[in-house]
């Protein structure tokens, strides 16, 4: 069996799965935020339920517009506010909020081997900790609050070897465009993507996330890494116990396995309006930007701020960019200043901003206006993505987001280290 | 179980943020998200829409993001069933689960703008009535026809967890 296999078996309390399988597996981890969990609140509260299966494996992460945008949305945070205090739910309020895929993990709430579900499509991310975690709908979280469960389909599993050690300005960001950008974003669509090959232990944890993040841009159920030395030094600092430690067998089966070797990956750039039209960085130098934004569920990580600050020291942004940087987590946005990085960004002309999800998905602190083009570490460019429908979002890594904001255009790191 | 309606043709990765607007997800009423449906791509397409209408997709229906304020705004607007030639697993996933029906199908692309459309769900038959043409698709496995037959997850969780 495959790892994922192997987990989800675990889960569903039986020796064996096989893909295409319908299971009902038990959750070790359920997810809501501000967005989503309301919804899921209402259809609890219709099912006629009156206990969470057990208050202290869910966790509610109000990220997505706040602090608070609207009215409305306060009022979202609010249902979810007072549904956590009725029934005993870890809920992050602001001062501890941070954004839900960079929080868990430095919380300790994932382990390896765990199954984590959550109402959020990003929740692929906790696969880099060799866990079983997906993205579902408010109302499959919903019916995990009264039942501890969720029913899933066993997904066959591509395997993807890395082979050679990334360059200069290459990160998990790079490796995870150029995939997508070879498969499509249906490539891996009900898949499990398992992430291997001797690539692998160079990267960090903050690598790892951003890859595990990605995957369901290549519409993957799952993206997921074999737990090494690496991930065993991160959860016994953030956790008290590191959980299973599951890995693929050397007879396991995959649907298709799809070798790249990354010393031939440039710093990538996605065009607009998919995440799959990544190419080499240099393909489109020269485009004028109107706004940077550095942060996101899958580039707002310690490693990703100091990635922009090497690039940025002693320089400033163009005064014609707005350049955003949104520290994914109170944790991270302290060792940042402790580090000396904040005031790199600040004395560079960029604004700093509270822990949210924010501009990524066009909610707040940094929407754009008709015409406007931005280069972001977010995950998505789609159409209106971040404010107008007539506007542009090209997707990147923090040292080219960086880059380019100085030079006011898209640019390779070098034409400004230089 | 049939239903019939005119068609509204889309192509190929509509993903959730052209269904709806991650702005207007500061609320869960259903007539406020339908009436945001589709505008992104299609900015008078909620007003345009009439109770029965069939939406047409291609490949990749409805991926990107979990929000199932999706799938309601879709089913709020009164579109009785998508066509897809494909559908992102968690749109998926949503639609089986709020009770949105939903077909998957290659015959898709025989279907065109404003075609009028019968979808039979019992014999996995599509009849499009401007063309004359037939199509199938394979009915959904046993598991998924329990939740189905429900009425959606919450309903069947309600039948075999909460007594």
């Amino acid at each position: 069996m495959t790892i994922t296999e192997k987990i989800l078996a675990k889960h569903a309390g039986v020796e064996e799965v096989f893909p295409g399988e319908f299971i009902e597996a038990r959750v070790d981890l359920v997810l809501a935020n501000d967005i989503t969990g309301p919804l899921a609140i209402e259809e609890f509260k219709k099912s006629g339920a009156r206990q969470v299966f057990d208050p202290e494996k869910i966790v509610f992460v109000p990220d997505h517009f706040t602090p608070c945008k609207d009215i409305k949305s306060a009022e979202m945070v609010k249902i979810l506010r007072e549904f956590a205090k009725v029934h005993g739910i870890k809920f992050y309020e602001i001062g501890k909020v941070g954004i839900e895929h960079a929080l868990l993990p430095e919380e300790g709430l994932v382990r390896a081997g765990d199954l984590i579900i959550g109402a959020d499509s990003h929740t692929c991310t906790y696969g880099a900790l060799g866990a079983f975690s997906t993205g579902v709908g408010s109302t499959d979280v919903a019916a995990a609050f009264v039942t501890g469960k969720i029913w899933l389909k066993v997904p066959p599993t591509i395997k993807f070897v890395y082979r050679g050690k990334p360059g200069r300005f290459v990160g998990g960001k790079d490796i995870i465009l150029y995939t997508i950008s070879k498969i499509g974003v249906d490539g891996a669509r009900y898949r499990a993507m398992e992430f291997s090959g001797e690539t692998i232990r160079y990267l960090s944890m903050d690598d790892r996330f951003t890859i595990c993040n990605m995957a369901i841009e290549a519409g993957g159920k799952n993206g997921i890494i074999e737990p090494d030395r690496i991930t065993e030094e991160f959860l016994l600092t953030v956790a008290k116990e590191r959980g299973i430690f599951f890995s693929s067998d050397r007879d396991a089966k995959y649907e298709n396995i799809i070798e790249i070797n990354v010393d031939q990956i440039s710093p990538q750039v996605a065009a607009p309006h998919l995440p799959s039209n990544s190419k080499d960085v240099r393909e489109f130098a020269g485009i004028r930007i109107d706004q940077v934004v550095i942060g996101s569920c899958t580039n707002g990580r310690i490693s990703d701020l100091r990635r922009a600050a090497e690039i940025v020291k002693g320089r400033s942004v163009h005064p014609d960019v707005r350049t955003i940087i949104i520290p994914a987590t109170q944790k991270v946005y302290s060792q940042a200043l402790r580090e000396g990085l904040i005031d790199i960004f600040l004395n560079a002309g960029c604004v700093i901003s509270p822990p949210t999800c924010g501009p990524c998905l066009g909610g707040h602190m940094g929407v754009l206006a008709k015409g406007e083009v931005a280069l972001a570490t977010t995950n998505r460019n789609f159409i209106g993505r971040m404010g107008h429908p007539e506007s542009f979002v090209y997707l990147t890594n923090p040292e080219v987001a960086m880059a380019s904001a100085i030079n006011g255009k898209i640019s390779h790191p070098d034409e400004v280290l230089k | 179980m049939k239903t019939k309606g005119r068609v509204w043709k889309f192509g190929d990765h509509i993903n959730t943020d052209d269904i709806i607007a991650a702005r207007y997800l500061n609320t869960t009423d259903i007539a406020e998200l339908s009436s945001h449906c589709m505008e992104t791509i299609y900015p008078d397409f909620s007003r345009k829409v009439s109770k029965g209408d069939i939406i047409v997709a291609g490949e990749n229906f409805g991926g990107g993001s979990s929000r199932e304020h999706a799938p309601i705004a879709i089913k709020g607007c009164g579109i009785s069933v998508v066509i897809a030639k494909s559908f992102a697993r968690i749109f998926f996933r949503n639609s089986i689960n709020i009770g949105l029906p939903i077909v998957e199908t290659s015959f898709a692309d025989r279907i065109s703008q404003d075609d009028i459309v019968e979808v039979d769900f019992d014999t996995g038959t599509i009849l499009n009535l401007t063309s004359g043409e037939t199509g199938g698709f394979v009915r959904y496995p046993e598991f998924l026809q329990q939740i189905i037959k429900s009425g959606g997850l919450m309903p069947w969780v309600k039948e075999k967890y909460i007594k």
